[in-house]
């Protein structure tokens, strides 16, 4: 808040690893500038933080917490990596599947997509013991040049915060509660709002899954080019420190 | 066909969809409030009221006024169970489906309304006459089944009494003529407890005993804001709300802040189901609690604060504005209060709009600050920056009551009472099946066991403390004390008789936390559903002994994962009992046949396609013929 804060730096270590911090960074801040991996799935580069997936849960100081809005503390312990942690995750990743509609094999962000990635990284590859929540949402195929199909929409709120912070639009927000709570558009569809292919939000690094769909570019990338048939999710942050 | 039923303001509401809503009415409503969005739910609450509905033109029109973009409004108006996108009866009738209401007959209750206004429950009318639905818990669980009608309360209920509710209604009544048919010349108080009883059944020493009127204030007046904290630290006082952070520490941190401004917040927002006690101080003593409010406000240098009262205490409001009113001629609030030149202190009153999260303190300043009612991302915490940023202190309406007392008796009095940790009295709020349900005002650390010997519940089987949220505990526990350190409550504490079925009562509170979940994280959310989809197998006699496994695997995630407290106490009611009641679990489930648990039911999964397909199975349809 004030800008007379000193940048005063301290240290910390994830998973034994010895990280550097400023006042005010969060871990995951930190974790990533020391290449450090934590899994996300809501945080995204040059967005607000939202805490919202708690895929990024790791343990500071015994306590549980989200990676991505919790203040790197000096001299903390922080486990990242661990059995624990990496099951509560992938429950957490399962449940959004389980959430939504996801058919990889017919999907246009396969391959791209983050969640899947995810599930990847951290072995999701038994059968699932939660029950399909199978919603029914509709398809908005109204603007000329951009689709939006929420059936796999993990509701990280990434196309809420980079259209109105990076676009300064506002065409997206959530409505709803609960398990009722989903993301929708500012007017009665897409080619209702203002929202224009060349938006960050509708960018294809944006949404982590296939639900906003750029008319007649889908499949553009053929399999053994997608971004995730190169190496795990968080690859490029792990490899700054080799 | 109209009921004749006009609105409180006077104003017939048209149907925002039969007719479009006039030009500059809503740019009306929304300059009464500045045009200032952090009052939107202000503003939608009574768009609400006098439209019963919030339409999309509606919403544009708000939007326009108050500088956001629709869908924002739209975030707000569809978060809110009181505020709805489409059109609602110009009565809604809400009745308590809480378990306790549930027990006490309500079923009954809703085929009489059903069936004398000719509408199902979950609907409408078609001429907009009425709405009939199930709310949670309206914090009348000592009298239930109860029922909101419109701002209006109606309780214990029977067949009879709703049947002459409904048919009063039917033929053009208020809400209020059946309440009394001299409503109208009722002052605000008498109005309040004509429709509830208070059913106080123990006073204590420090609230519901007498209490002298502003002893506390003057003193508070007389001493600085660090004497204060140092008082209040002393007595040993811990928030009555439920998380039970001291007091005194809290106001302290608030005012070492330095800031433009402070505030000061009143969480009357009650909502863990079989909690009353709040409902009972705001009639019984709210001189009391604004006392105590102004005093917080002296200490942590706050000019401005808020009462965030329930929207299903809408009942009681014009009387807590008549407090306020009559406080505000008696210069106990507003400019230089009691002729001390440097402090001035108001407060006005936010209505909530059924939310039971909001009254989570980070959702409870968003709702304040007209936003959806999600808790905040902590640190940072209320006391470093809360409302619209600034440092603000929320208590329960309890904590600021015993807070006046304390600055009255001193700090020595209250710590004498009760235990150690757990200092003073506690108001407990007494359901189910009890001979006396009611209020309690008790020394901490009385056992389970002597509550209910007052309550005339000695024939309970279980007893739920705390609400949801807490735990349910059998009679091999009723030894437990009452206390923060033993068995921690709000103050609710519901009774079971030995009839009552368990997995029937966590089912209720799971599909509760469903219902109230904001649904920001994923644990909560989706989480949630599962558990009470798997409580549902326990039920049907579809599980199997892995899944207890499944149940405390699933809560764990989610107690460790959640983002605030709703979450991480959400699987209490399975948790608890499958400590404390282990045989209902293990009797319902069994190995399967095949080793196969049933996560899946193909036969549901296909049914809709098998509908449109008509390919009936000789099997699975048991209406099959050829
Ligand atoms: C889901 C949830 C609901 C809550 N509801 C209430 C409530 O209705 N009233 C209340 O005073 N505190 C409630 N609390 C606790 C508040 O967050 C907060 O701790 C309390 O208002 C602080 O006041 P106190 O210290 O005086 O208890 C709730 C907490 C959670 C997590
Ligand atoms: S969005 Fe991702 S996880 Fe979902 S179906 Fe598509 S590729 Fe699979
Ligand atoms: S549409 Fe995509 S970016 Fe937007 S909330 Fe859903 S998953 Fe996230
Ligand atoms: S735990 Fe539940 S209520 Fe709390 S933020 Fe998460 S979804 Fe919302
Ligand atoms: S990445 Fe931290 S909660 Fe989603
Ligand atoms: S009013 Fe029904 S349980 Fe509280």
């Amino acid at each position: 808040m004030s800008g007379t804060k000193r940048e005063t730096g301290f240290t910390f270590t994830i998973d034994g690893v010895e990280v550097k911090a400023t006042a005010g960074m969060t871990i995951m801040e930190a974790a990533d500038e020391a290449g450090v991996y934590i899994p996300r799935l809501c945080d995204h580069e040059g967005l607000r933080h939202q805490g919202s997936c708690r895929v990024c849960t790791v343990k500071a100081g015994g306590r549980s917490v989200a990676a991505c809005t919790q203040p790197a503390a000096p001299g903390q312990s922080v486990e990242n990596e661990t059995p624990h942690l990496t099951k509560m995750r992938r429950d957490l990743v399962e449940m959004l599947f389980h959430e939504g509609n996801h058919l990889c094999p017919i999907c246009e962000a396969s391959g791209n997509c983050e969640l899947q990635a995810m599930a990847y990284r951290l072995d999701m590859t038994e059968a699932t013991r939660f029950p399909y929540l199978e919603p029914c949402r509709s398809l908005d195929a109204s603007h000329p040049d951009i689709a939006l199909d929420t059936n796999r929409c993990i509701s990280c709120g990434r196309c809420i915060r980079a259209s109105q912070d990076v676009d300064g639009k506002g065409v997206f927000g959530y409505v709803g509660r609960g398990i009722h709570r989903r993301v929708a558009v500012n007017g009665e569809n897409l080619a209702d709002t203002d929202a224009e292919a060349t938006d960050h939000a509708i960018s294809r690094e944006v949404c982590p899954v296939g639900c906003i769909i750029r008319k007649r570019v889908g499949f553009a990338v053929p399999i053994g080019e997608r971004e995730f048939d190169h190496g795990l999710i968080g690859h490029e942050i792990e490899e700054k420190r080799k | 066909m109209d009921n004749g039923y006009t609105a409180a303001n006077g104003k017939r509401g048209p149907s925002c969809d039969v007719s479009p809503v006039p030009d500059g009415e809503i740019e009306d409503i929304c300059s009464t409030y500045g045009n200032d969005k952090h009052r939107m739910l202000d503003i939608l609450r009574e768009v609400q009221d006098r439209y019963r509905c919030i339409a999309p033109a509606t919403m544009d029109r708000i939007a326009a006024a108050t500088d956001l973009t629709r869908i924002e409004v739209e975030g707000v108006a569809s978060f809110y169970s009181f505020l709805s996108l489409t059109p609602k009866g110009r009565v809604t009738i809400r009745l308590c489906d809480d378990i306790v209401d549930r027990y006490a007959g309500v079923a009954d209750v809703v085929s009489v309304f059903e069936e004398v206004l000719g509408v199902s429950l979950g609907e409408t009318t078609a001429d907009g006459a009425f709405s009939l639905e199930y709310t949670p818990c309206i914090g009348m669980c000592d009298q239930a089944p109860a029922a909101m009608v419109n701002d209006v309360v109606l309780t214990k209920l029977t067949p009879e009494s709703a049947r002459q509710a409904a048919e009063a209604l039917k033929a053009g009544q208020t809400p209020e003529m059946i309440v009394s048919n001299r409503f109208d010349e009722l002052s605000p108080r008498e109005r309040v407890l004509a429709m509830v009883d208070n059913n106080t059944r123990h006073a204590g020493e420090v609230l519901l005993g007498p209490v002298p009127e502003e002893a506390g204030l003057t003193n508070a007046l007389k001493m600085t804001p660090a004497q204060i904290f140092t008082t209040i630290e002393d007595s040993g006082l811990r928030g009555c709300g439920g998380a039970g952070f001291t007091t005194g520490r809290k106001w302290r941190f608030a005012a070492s802040e330095r800031a433009e401004k402070h505030f000061v917040i009143c969480n009357a927002d009650e909502g863990e189901p079989g909690t009353f006690k709040d409902r009972v101080l705001l009639t019984e003593r709210p001189h009391l609690l604004i006392e105590g409010m102004t005093i917080a406000a002296r200490a942590a240098g706050a000019r401005e604060g808020i009462l965030y009262l329930r929207g299903e205490y809408a009942y009681m409001r014009a009387y807590l504005e008549q407090v306020l009113e009559e406080r505000r001629r008696r210069n106990l609030l507003g400019e230089a209060i009691l002729g001390q030149k440097n402090f001035s202190f108001d407060i006005r009153i936010q209505m909530g709009a059924g939310a039971y999260v909001c009254g989570e303190e980070g959702a409870l300043i968003s709702s304040c600050e007209g936003l959806p009612g999600e808790p905040k991302t902590r640190p940072p915490f209320p006391v470093n920056r809360g409302y619209l940023g600034y440092p603000t202190v929320v208590n329960n309406v309890e904590t600021f009551c015993h807070a006046a007392r304390i600055l009255d008796r001193g700090a020595a009095w209250f710590n004498a009472m009760g235990m150690e940790g757990s200092h003073g009295t506690k108001l407990f709020s007494v359901c189910g099946d009890c001979l006396n349900p009611g209020i309690y005002e008790l020394p901490y650390g009385h056992t389970v066991r002597e509550l209910l010997a007052m309550v005339g519940g000695l024939e309970a089987a279980a007893v739920q403390i705390g609400g949801p949220s807490g735990v349910m505990i059998g009679r091999d526990s009723f030894h437990r004390r009452l206390t923060f350190d033993d068995l921690a409550t709000g103050g609710a504490i519901i009774v079971f008789s030995g009839e009552r079925n368990i997995l029937e009562i966590v089912d209720y509170y799971m599909s509760f936390f469903v219902h109230e979940s904001c649904g920001y994280c994923t644990p909560c959310r989706v989480g949630n559903v599962f558990l009470q989809k798997a409580i549902g197998k326990f039920r049907s006699g579809h599980a199997n002994p892995e899944d207890i496994e499944y149940l405390k695997d699933l809560s764990a995630t989610i107690i460790e994962t959640s983002r605030c407290g709703l979450g991480m106490t959400s699987p209490n009611p399975i948790l608890s009992t499958l400590l404390n009641f282990p045989l209902v679990y293990s009797a319902t489930s069994r190995p399967s046949k095949d080793g196969i648990r049933d996560t899946f039911d193909i036969q549901s999964a296909i049914d809709s396609a098998r509908k449109i397909a008509k390919r009936r199975s000789y099997i699975f349809d048991k209406d099959f013929t050829q």
